[in-house]
């Protein structure tokens, strides 16, 4: 905006006040009935969804799956997305939100133009528009993300169904054990600081991997308790990831 | 302009003895409001700010503003509240006093709930404000600071959010929270530093709690109240912008040329 643009501005924004009305008690009775209206919306949700308290924080458990509340989805979405890209990661999760951050805040000092009907900014409709549709989309699928704990692999073709039923028990164990925190088993889990699992079966022996799972490399924790208190589990998860073809 | 009734009463004389004790109750009040007023001066601005027009055409996405500093007012009565039950203590603290918030303080659990669900309904609000400002194309000459002003409420908005999620200290706020403070930990030059300010330290421990306690409730609502009321200073000093699709009308000359 040039001088001149401002002062016409300035003129027709004096002119438009002069016709309008008082501030009390026009704009005073709107925003009382809107604050009348928030105060209900939010009495009535506490009244219906109150305030439960999860279970009490234990700092050694590795398999509790975290989420943050609804209106950071998307930044967790987007730490969901990038995760299996470690090199892109921060970028992912602090450039994106930041450089957001930082349009947002200069926004009035790069978009100067006079117009301000949005009919007549094209450019700010349209990203407008695709920022509320990014945020409501990772919002979304933020929302519906299952749990990173769970496996979700197909039974290998060619099992008895017996042999089927120790897989799925075994991927369950996987996802109660959070194996997942540092392997990648097809689709699912973070991709290090452990070897990728998927096809583990192919290059170690059932024998090699119980042997693994009981005396493993630091840092991944030792198994050996879970084989002695129970065995079953411990076949199970052993034969699950020698199905891993 | 009109005056309420009462301002413009004259000034009481003192020969005149009222012998009702209700007008002398009311003789009473008003030479406490004069006598304020007096060593203000407040009551010309007040009329100033009340009296001052608003322009045509404002509609009821023009209340939002208003709206989320609503929800921040009650997020600051439950959250007073809910700090005089409150102990920001790791080993035995935290987590059973907020269960006995809910549990056993008279309408604990309401007051909990309300500021839990204040924060979503707040966040929800800022964002439909942000968006009226956007397309009205009210951020542009001569609001452009109000706009910036916003965005910083915005983030301190999320950074609330993001603190009081810890404070109930159960396993989600929990695991949440260190996740939360891992992204940070990733950002570039700064991150470690953050992660340790916010952590207090290179564990997440005891420290932790007190620290985010102490960002939620009196560092980040201190900075909050004093941006809004800049924000609110910013509004009545500009005037609150008219819709975009209004054009003023230019008043007719009054003197026309005549030609001769």
């Amino acid at each position: 905006m040039n001088q001149a643009e401002k002062e016409q501005y300035l003129r027709e924004y004096s002119l438009l006040k002069n016709e309008g009305k008082p501030f009390f008690p026009y704009a005073v009775a709107k925003d009382s009935i809107m604050a009348v209206i928030v105060m209900a919306t939010i009495m009535l949700l506490s009244l219906l969804f109150g305030a439960e308290l999860g279970p009490k924080v234990n700092p050694t458990t590795t398999t509790y799956v975290p989420r943050p509340d609804w209106y950071f989805f998307f930044l967790f979405e987007i730490l969901r997305v990038m995760r299996n890209v470690p090199k892109f990661t921060p970028m992912a999760t602090i450039g994106i939100p930041t450089l957001c951050m930082i349009g947002l805040f200069l926004l009035p000092l790069y978009d100067r133009g006079p117009e301000r009907l949005i009919t007549r900014r094209p450019i700010a409709l349209a990203s407008g528009l695709a920022t509320i549709a990014c945020i409501a989309f990772l919002t979304y699928s933020g929302a519906n993300t299952g749990s990173p704990n769970s496996v979700s692999l197909p039974a290998p073709p060619g099992l008895t169904a017996a042999q089927r039923a120790t897989f799925y028990a075994g991927e369950i164990v996987v996802g109660e054990s959070g194996c997942e925190g540092c392997h990648e088993i097809g689709s699912n889990g973070n991709n290090g600081p452990g070897p990728p699992l998927t096809h583990i079966g192919a290059k170690r022996a059932a024998a090699a991997i119980a042997s693994t799972l009981k005396n493993p490399t630091a840092p991944m924790p030792s198994f050996a308790n879970l084989a002695k208190t129970s065995p079953k589990k411990f076949a199970a998860l052993v034969s699950f990831l020698s199905d891993l073809q | 302009m009109p005056l309420p009734k009462l301002l413009n009463r004259p000034a009481p004389t003192t020969t005149q003895q009222s012998p009702n004790p209700v007008e002398a109750a009311t003789e009473a009040g008003l030479t406490v409001v004069d006598w304020i007023d007096e060593r203000t001066q407040i009551s010309q601005g007040l009329r100033w700010m009340m009296f001052r027009k608003v322009p045509k055409g404002i509609n009821w996405a023009y209340t939002l503003g208003s709206a989320t500093m609503f929800a921040f007012l009650s997020q600051a009565v439950t959250g007073v509240f809910l700090a005089m039950y409150y102990r920001p203590s790791v080993t035995g603290g935290a987590y059973e006093s907020i269960r006995n918030i809910n549990d056993n303080v008279f309408l604990g659990q309401f007051v909990h709930g309300m500021h839990k669900w204040g924060a979503s309904v707040m966040i929800i609000l800022i964002f439909l404000h942000m968006a009226r400002v956007f397309f009205f194309g009210a951020y542009k000459y001569p609001r452009e600071l109000t706009w910036i002003i916003g965005v910083v409420l915005l983030i301190l908005t999320l950074a609330m959010g993001f603190t009081g999620y810890l404070l109930p200290f159960d396993q989600r706020s929990y695991w949440a929270t260190i996740v939360g403070v891992n992204i940070n930990n990733t950002a570039p030059f700064l991150g470690p530093y953050i992660g340790d300010f916010l952590r207090g330290g290179p564990e997440f421990g005891a420290t932790t709690l007190s620290r985010f306690y102490a960002i939620h409730m009196m560092l980040i609502p201190g900075l909050m109240a004093a941006l809004i009321g800049f924000h609110l200073y910013l509004i009545m000093k500009l005037g609150i912008s008219a819709p975009p699709w209004l054009k003023a009308h230019e008043p007719e000359p009054v003197i026309e040329t005549v030609e001769v």
